[in-house]
């Protein structure tokens, strides 16, 4: 039985294209680093140079970030430290409000950065000294270093969703999925991405099999949170509004399917030949990638514009 | 009225009876905050040429047509609903709990009050604020709202739609004092036989208790307000949400490792 409508007053905030720009690239951001961990630590040493395309897309995708934010505040941007620091006359401290997801994301986007950065930089040096085995945070502190710095990735691609529901806003506030759905999207998005780039490492080609399959899976869990999803708002009774936006719905589903698609074909995996691989690494990896990076910005936009 | 004291809960009650929509609450609050208001615009939408409150309008007075199309009754005064609506200054104020900068704060007078200094524009409040309350001024970049004139509060005056209401529909003074004067109207309207009036945010049903609380003529829903069962605080999706988030992010996880451990050959 379907539970009664939700009542909502509420204002739209006019969260547009720069917000649905930076949910993409925090996305993005936040699944690179964290696929690029997983490459790292639980690949092949041969998943290296994979991984570390993954930490340079975590850093480039994390660059624009800020920007979007910033310029969405208008005239406003000015302040956008403010985020961070209370600037209330005589009441002068950091702020930081847990039960607040902009608040908690404001944070984590800051120290993310660090260890975006510091990632990005060591990939770098270790592609320039190619002589060279050890990475420069080595032993048990470079573990530590990519395991909290994919805690914090995978914190940066799924609070954006919760930011949403954190509100009173219809359809948004109806459902409990957008954190976990946003998480899986942006993994199969970076899972797509690093597969991609890859074209152009050819070290790199080992992962491309491996990232297909990761990204298959992150799509059967987006699957399924996009099912609890519709199934929470119809509940809500705010299916409704998310009506009109078929055309974006079946965008995101188009860049699952392609997920799943593309993991099938690879779910036997070659012998592990660098140039057998590369050979395949071509026109279909290239398309797959395009259709389940359109579907990750369809998927946000569907569920922002839903409510406004 | 007596003197205004810093450290105690002051409020509106607005009694919906006896508001004859004559705006003067709108101008008056115009004119106190300086607010040039939005270019004017057809609404077609019964008397009501203002449409909103948002930053520019802090108090709306709402027209509902009740008049039935074949006259049956006198209609007991419910044929117009008027409402003059207005920040509700919630004592679990949605917009407070979201605002990331510290700028939205509870005043000396136990209002809710956003420092223009401190707002950047985020929006946040916007989206949690239920009652539709809070516009953004594009020209500042800030969230604005009614202050409940705190400036006036803080010289010792009453709000200036309060003053202006030729009506005493709207009736400013010390929480506790309205209150009691609700409770006393709505005896008197239950007395008259005028039993669907009813209290909307005198007591903790809305929002912990709305220092800006009504008097309705009919279901809350009819005015736009949220009743009691929806009158939700958007923190109550944290624990979901992260929750959902967390469970994804650990399966994730497994599915990496299966992924990415799997064994190759040659």
């Amino acid at each position: 039985m379907l539970l009664a409508g939700a009542e909502h007053f509420v204002r739209a905030p006019q969260w547009t294209w720069f917000i649905l720009g930076y949910f993409f690239f925090a996305g993005l951001s936040g699944g690179s680093y964290a696929v690029a961990s997983l490459l790292r630590l639980a690949g092949d040493p041969r998943d290296e140079p994979a991984a570390r395309i993954g930490f340079y897309m975590s850093f480039l995708a994390l660059l624009l970030c800020p920007v979007l934010l910033t310029i969405d505040l208008g005239a406003g941007w000015t302040r956008f430290w403010h985020m961070l620091v209370d600037v209330t006359p005589g009441n002068q401290s950091l702020i930081f409000k847990y039960w607040s997801p902009m608040s908690v994301g404001a944070w984590a986007l800051f120290v993310f950065g660090l260890f975006a950065f510091v990632s990005a930089l060591e990939s770098f040096i270790l592609d320039r000294r190619r002589d060279a085995v050890a990475r420069p945070i080595g032993g048990p502190v470079g573990l530590l270093f990519n395991i909290v710095g994919a805690i914090l990735a995978l914190f940066l691609a799924s609070y954006t969703g919760v930011l949403l529901s954190v509100s009173n806003q219809p359809v948004w506030s109806d459902t409990w999925t957008l954190g976990g759905l946003f998480l899986a999207s942006g993994l199969g998005g970076a899972a797509a991405l690093i597969a991609w780039l890859t074209r152009y490492r050819v070290e790199a080609a080992f992962s491309v099999d491996r990232l297909h399959l990761a990204g298959g899976y992150f799509s059967v869990l987006e699957l399924v949170l996009l099912v609890a999803f519709f199934v929470t708002v119809a509940m809500a009774g705010s299916v409704g509004r998310t009506l009109p936006l078929l055309p974006l719905w079946a965008l995101a589903l188009v860049g699952i399917a392609s997920a799943l698609v593309g993991a099938r074909r690879r779910a036997t995996l070659q012998p592990a030949g660098g140039a057998a691989v590369m050979a395949r690494t071509g026109t279909n990896t290239v398309i797959i990638a395009l259709l389940v990076l359109i579907g990750v910005v369809a998927l946000r936009a569907a569920v922002i514009f839903s409510a406004q | 009225m007596a003197t205004i004291n810093p450290g105690e809960s002051y409020g509106f009650f607005t009694d919906t009876s006896i508001c004859i929509g004559c705006k003067a609450c709108e101008v008056a609050c115009k004119e106190w905050n300086q607010l040039q208001g939005d270019a004017p615009a057809f609404l077609a939408d019964s008397y009501d040429n203002t449409g909103q409150l948002d930053a520019q309008n802090w108090r709306h007075v709402k027209f509902y047509d009740k008049v039935p199309d074949a006259v049956t009754t006198t209609g007991n005064g419910t044929a117009w609903l008027m409402m003059s609506d207005v920040c509700k200054h919630c004592k679990h104020a949605s917009c407070m709990e979201v605002c990331p900068t510290g700028a939205i704060i509870r005043t000396e007078f136990d209002t809710v009050f956003i420092q223009q200094d401190v707002c950047n524009g985020c929006r946040n409040c916007v989206a949690a604020c239920p009652y539709s309350v809070i516009g953004m001024n594009q020209a500042t970049g800030t969230a604005h709202k009614c202050t409940m004139c705190y400036d006036r509060l803080q010289g010792g005056m009453q709000p200036a739609c309060a003053k202006a209401c030729p009506t005493q529909s709207i009736q400013f003074g010390p929480l506790a004092e309205l209150q009691q004067a609700a409770d006393t109207r709505l005896a008197a309207l239950h007395t008259q036989g005028v039993t669907q009036a009813q209290l909307y945010g005198r007591d903790d049903a809305v929002y912990g208790g709305l220092n800006a609380f009504f008097l309705l003529m009919d279901k809350p829903e009819a005015y736009g307000l949220p009743d009691a069962s929806n009158a939700v605080l958007p923190s109550r999706n944290n624990f979901g949400g992260y929750l959902a988030a967390f469970a994804t992010a650990v399966l994730a996880a497994i599915a990496g490792v299966v992924a990415f451990r799997r064994r190759v050959t040659g």
